[in-house]
């Protein structure tokens, strides 16, 4: 039988506040184990949340970004569950009011033809803190930092179809969230993490197989692998006779494999209602209007603008504009080489972020600047230095041994252009190579590629390839 | 609608709350009392009634984003039955 997979995310992106969001606690990471959780945090009795302004107009400029209803009149509400590390017996979250309700993200999967996916809605909320079941004599550790901690959390509708779209759709949120400065997205420190609603039908159903929850995904690896298991695993199950069960499931990425939280079965029945200590969160018009104007130019825009303006084709531009990081290098070092986007764009995707990636860097950390590389690029577009040399050049600056025009005057890398001299070289090569040059007359053209090699020998790489082609044809043409 | 005694014993658990078993029907019939009162509420037109989400007619105020909080884990960690490097110790709990 034929199988389709329905996938749908739950999103959970730490805002990046100063503050936490119901208390003055800082929420920077790494701190000394509950040096950062205040009363408001701990749940003493008799304090009062007071809501974070900033988590809010970060909120709303997600909604915005995604074209998705702002809520007038939200309303905060209590999820009840029993846990160590959330002291006050309940989360504070959103339920039938979220501050985000329905938009929209366009998503693609590389070949593939772009596809629209529904955000049921994102809501506001704190996080709890974190077990660490290490061995204290039998016991669990609590650290309390992290209680409180503004969270958005962004709900997608089941319209992901492979667990190829669910990254590509958390790719897309992670560089959104990005853009927009409202997360730092590190997923090592989880700040941005995903659970995957995965469920299974034969293909043509309309009505949804039940599904499982696979939780606390963070890295997009972990996300694409979980789901094909889980659906490889509910396929084997229900092909076998048997029934998936609506459950709770964790990723255990040593063994690969999914298994089932038995434990928080029974706390399924939160209990929501209204949180009577904090009032409705209003938000109007003129506010929206302000948070609107304030956005930065996101990333479908910005690939366009590649597209329309720098000439780029689809693939480089999606690549280029993936995260606002390398999209800002590549827009400097163009500025910087003068003209040819393309030839930047190439040099970008190919050599630097190849050499990036060997040293396992991101572009933010790279030994070579927009600057650095707009500066090189430059310099073969007013043809001082061949595309090959430039290699060469790029690697001295990776290596710290200056800008290109300094590596190119020390190194004497300067491309000849000088035809005359080029010529003087090429009747060298043809005087000492006559039996070459008759077989290349009685036909043999890939002998051409020969006397190249040779005047590039002769000239250490500088002359110019298109002079060294063109006179070679002349001169071999007799 | 009213509730049974298996209701009661479920919302309990999730409450955490130590019940005697002696007390049960009464509590089964006082929390159908107060359902049978919702359910009397329920007939009335609400149909252009705003939802209230809170008994007083506000909105929330918004705090800037700043750190205003200390460090006072001592203090708080005195509170604590166990404490250990920072943390606060509880029963082990297993996933």
């Amino acid at each position: 039988m034929e199988w389709e997979v329905v996938i749908g995310l739950e999103i959970h992106a730490q805002l990046a506040t100063r503050s936490k969001i119901f208390s003055g606690a800082s929420t920077a990471y790494g701190a000394a184990p509950n040096t950062q959780a205040c009363a408001v945090d701990l749940g003493l009795p008799g304090v009062l949340p007071v809501l974070n302004r900033e988590a809010v107009r970060m909120a709303v400029k997600f909604g915005l970004a995604i074209d998705a209803q702002i809520t007038p009149r939200s309303v905060f509400a209590r999820k009840n569950y029993f846990y160590p590390d959330l002291p006050k017996g309940y989360q504070i979250s959103q339920f039938e009011l979220p501050v985000v309700g329905v938009g929209q993200l366009e998503i693609q999967v590389e070949g593939k033809a772009p596809r629209v996916i529904g955000v049921t809605r994102a809501h506001l909320e704190e996080d709890a803190g974190k077990s660490l079941h290490e061995d204290f004599h039998g016991s669990t550790g609590i650290d309390l930092n992290r209680a409180g901690t503004p969270l958005l959390e962004i709900v997608s509708e089941p319209d992901l179809r492979s667990a190829k779209e669910a990254v590509a759709y958390m790719k897309k949120v992670h560089s959104l969230v990005q853009y927009l400065e409202i997360c730092d997205g590190n997923m090592q420190e989880g700040s941005f993490r995903c659970d995957a609603n995965v469920s299974v039908r034969p293909m043509g159903q309309a009505a949804l197989g039940t599904r499982s929850e696979i939780k606390n995904l963070n890295s997009f690896r972990f996300v694409e692998r979980a789901i094909n298991i889980e659906v490889e695993r509910q396929i084997d199950l229900i092909e076998g006779g048997g029934k998936v069960v609506q459950e709770t499931r964790l990723y255990d990425s040593d063994k690969d494999e999914t298994r089932s939280m038995r434990s928080k079965e029974e706390a399924f029945d939160y209990r929501y209602f209204p949180d009577p200590d904090l009032l409705p969160l209003e938000i109007d018009e003129a506010y929206i209007e302000a948070v609107r104007q304030s956005l930065p130019e996101l990333p479908d825009a910005r690939k366009g603008r590649f597209i329309a303006e720098l000439g780029l084709g689809e693939y480089e531009a999606g690549v280029l504009t993936a995260s606002r990081e390398l999209a800002d290098y590549f827009e400097e070092a163009v500025k910087v080489a003068g003209d040819d986007a393309r030839r930047t764009a190439n040099w970008v995707m190919g050599d630097l972020l190849g050499a990036l990636n060997r040293v396992g860097k991101e572009i933010a950390e790279s030994p070579v600047s927009a600057e650095l590389l707009g500066g090189m690029l430059r310099r073969i577009n007013d043809n001082t230095i061949s595309g090959k040399i430039a290699k060469q050049v790029f690697e001295c600056m990776w290596n710290g041994e200056g800008d290109a025009d300094t590596i190119i005057e020390q190194k004497g890398l300067k491309q000849v252009t000088d035809s005359g001299a080029i010529e003087k070289i090429i009747d060298e090569i043809i005087a000492s190579n006559p039996g070459q040059v008759e077989q290349y007359r009685a036909g043999k053209e890939k002998l051409f590629g020969f006397f190249v090699g040779q005047v590039m020998k002769a000239t250490q790489g500088k002359a110019n390839p298109a002079q060294v082609n063109e006179l070679l044809k002349q001169k071999l043409a007799g | 609608m009213s509730v049974d005694q298996t209701d009661i014993t479920k919302v309990a658990l999730l409450a955490r709350l130590e019940i005697d078993e002696a007390d049960v029907p009464q509590y089964v019939d006082n929390l159908s009392n107060i359902l049978a009162l919702v359910e009397q509420m329920n007939e009335v037109d609400t149909d252009r009634v705003v939802p209230m989400a809170h008994p007083l007619d506000a909105a929330q105020r918004l705090r800037p984003d700043e750190v205003t909080e200390v460090d006072q884990r001592d203090r708080f960690q005195a509170l604590a039955p166990q404490v250990e490097a920072g943390l606060y110790l509880v029963p082990k709990v297993i996933e």
